[in-house]
């Protein structure tokens, strides 16, 4: 089992080569995309429920099903719109960084196919704000579609009028999720709506709108192209295709690299990693998907698969495929902390659990990284973790909690222990 | 919110900033903006638009620029859209800057992936520079910001200073980055280890060789 570079969609991953219109085109971008719309919209649709592509962006909602709630007769006065989410800021996630600064072509043909699609009007591509240079390669890539034809009036020669637009946030974890994202592209806070209505229903401007992830926007003209079969002939059944893994933290060889889904953690690791710092013997903990999902101990995820439903059965999941290595010298109460002073630090203040819940379960979690706390407080921290899970507006307070749940779930020895020793010394006191 | 910027003196900002008008440059740039959403959406324009702004105020005080009250009106009413909706804007995203900034914003990424690679030795060396967390140097020259994730987590520690990223980050680079920049030099951007071109593995890619050297074109493998 190992993936051949033909069947690599991001070519070029790494930017060894220029990103402009003639190199993609080279590389077989943009290869007869009047061809590939010709099908028809329900013919592309059933080709990418087909291939059991799954969204990138986190939550793996089967992308073709997606489009299809679109309405099939859009009415003048309400457009569809494509909205595409490249406000990739979860910790530990940068793969749509690559794709924009590398191959934006992919992601432009994507948007005019899947705009085609799903009947959309046109697409806004939200780009976080922090990725300055990539917008700049980003605006100029469209701007190259739009001199060369394969936007706007008669889009590719396809007889389809289509606009991608880009977007640029300014620092907000919480545009990512999908309707915050629409009430940002709407020039307010980016504080997400209630759900019903759903953006199908009613998104941005009140009209239509699907919000799909960069990597599974990208991935689409390349899957029409060799078919769905192709794609679904890697990976198991129901987590199917390739996909794009970011290893950080505690690896000899930090990276981003195309891999089939379902590839055992070891193999990623010791393939294109060159294996964890100081040996698999000291490796501690991984958080597999990105800061949100929970950490996975060393004994269980060493050979698990890396894909949606591998991970889930550990209690854990894919989010987007970036995995938080740690090794034996992370303080790794101070490493969740961290992370919950990351999710204090992007609530964005609307619902009272979240607001008031990720302050208080950072200033716990500081208290148990230095075991200034009493053993009983590791069990109401975890009772709050749940009274924050699952009662805000959107999935941020669950993020919030997951991590920490995790840590106490695993990690309850080390946090005891250093309680343990911190109150010895304050009995030694008295 | 004890660490929250105070919002500068009302009168003697107003006295600067009150006449606050577009450059005819960016008066054709916020042109383009606005035609990218529907007529009657204007108001989506607003954040692109307090970022030009935020970056005209940049280029007439020589720093990374802030967004005065009188500035944040303007753009509000170049949108047709009432100041506070703007100014909530303003203050919700983290990328505007409320109060003045030195010219180098120098924002260190502290998240999780960056700490377990040495945030806190990057972090240290903007310190022995003398520069605090929040606060803008004498001289005017460094503003130190420890921010949030900023998606370059295989390249980490990684640091952003105006428009650049400087990734694969030590003690020793970080200090020679801020010696280049304080004696007006430019430090080369992107990965500071010598063995990494992006976001490979250090060394050289393990996949997609071919593509190091030529333009590869895949699908006569397909």
């Amino acid at each position: 089992m190992s993936l051949a570079d033909k069947d690599r969609i991001f070519t070029n991953l790494y930017g060894f080569q220029p990103w402009n219109l003639k190199s993609a085109q080279a590389r077989g971008d943009w290869d007869k995309t009047k061809d590939l719309m010709k099908r028809g919209q329900d013919a592309i649709i059933e080709e990418i429920k087909a291939s059991g592509l799954r969204g990138r962006g986190g939550a793996g909602f089967p992308t073709g099903l997606k489009w299809s709630f679109m309405p099939k007769e859009p009415r003048p006065d309400r457009p569809s719109f494509l909205v595409i989410n490249a406000d990739e800021s979860e910790p530990g996630s940068c793969k749509d960084r690559e794709i924009i600064r590398h191959d934006p072509h992919k992601l432009i043909e994507g948007a005019l196919i899947a705009g085609f699609a799903m009947r959309a009007r046109a697409a806004y591509i939200y780009i976080r704000g922090e990725f300055i240079r990539e917008a700049e390669t980003l605006f100029a890539a469209v701007q190259e579609a739009y001199d060369a034809g394969l936007l706007g009036k008669n889009a590719a020669k396809s007889g389809y009028d289509f606009d991608v637009f880009v977007h640029r946030g300014a620092g907000a974890y919480i545009c990512g999720e999908e309707t915050a994202m629409i009430e940002s592209l709407e020039g307010k806070k980016g504080q997400p709506r209630l759900k019903p209505p759903f953006p199908a229903g009613a998104g941005l401007y009140g009209c239509p709108t699907t919000v799909n992830n960069v990597e599974s926007i990208a991935v689409v003209p390349t899957i029409l192209r060799r078919g769905a079969s192709w794609f679904s002939s890697f990976g198991r059944e129901n987590n199917k295709g390739t996909k794009l893994f970011q290893i950080s933290g505690h690896v000899e060889r930090p990276c981003v690299v195309e891999e089939e889904m379902g590839i055992p953690f070891r193999e990623l690791i010791e393939k294109h990693c060159g294996g964890i710092r100081g040996g698999w013997d000291n490796l501690l903990a991984v958080i597999p998907g990105g800061s949100s999902v929970p950490l996975v101990p060393a004994a269980e995820m060493m050979d698990a698969p890396m894909d949606f439903d591998g991970l889930k059965a550990l209690g854990s999941g894919l989010g987007t495929a970036a995995a938080i290595v740690m090794d034996k010298s992370t303080d790794i109460v101070q490493a969740i902390s961290r992370i919950s002073y990351f999710y204090k630090h992007e609530s964005c203040g609307q619902c009272t659990p979240c607001r008031e819940g990720t302050g208080w379960m950072w200033r716990v979690m500081e208290r148990l990284r230095t075991g200034d706390a009493d053993v009983s407080e590791i069990d109401t921290l975890f009772d709050v973790t749940k009274q924050v899970e699952g009662h805000t507006i959107c999935a941020l307070g669950d993020a919030a909690a997951w991590p920490i749940q995790g840590l106490i779930r695993h990690f309850r020895p080390e946090i005891e222990r250093r309680i343990r020793e911190n109150g010895g010394a304050l009995e030694a006191a008295e | 919110m004890a660490d929250a910027p105070q919002i500068p003196d009302e009168a003697e900002v107003r006295a600067r900033w009150g006449a606050f008008a577009w450059t005819k440059e960016n008066a054709e740039k916020a042109k383009a903006v606005i035609a990218r959403y529907p007529a009657g959406r204007q108001r989506s324009a607003v954040m692109p638009l307090l970022d030009l702004a935020q970056r005209q105020v940049g280029a007439e005080t020589q720093t990374q620029g802030w967004l005065p009250v009188p500035v944040i009106e303007y753009v509000a009413a170049e949108l047709d859209m009432p100041f506070i909706r703007a100014y909530e804007v303003a203050t919700f995203y983290t990328m505007y800057n409320m109060v003045p900034v030195g010219r180098y914003h120098v924002q260190v990424c502290g998240t999780t992936p960056c700490m377990l690679r040495g945030s806190d030795d990057v972090m240290a060396a903007c310190k022995n520079r003398g520069m605090t967390k929040g606060k803008t140097t004498p001289d005017g020259l460094f503003t130190l910001t420890e921010v949030e994730c900023m998606g370059t987590c295989t390249n980490a520690p990684m640091v952003q200073i105006n428009d650049d990223n400087y990734e694969d980050l030590d003690y020793d680079s970080m200090v020679r980055i801020l010696d280049d920049l304080a004696a007006g030099k430019q430090p080369k951007t992107g990965p500071q280890n010598p063995k990494r071109h992006t976001s490979e593995p250090e060394g050289g890619p393990t996949t997609l060789v071919e593509m190091v050297k030529a333009n590869h074109d895949y699908r006569k493998e397909w």
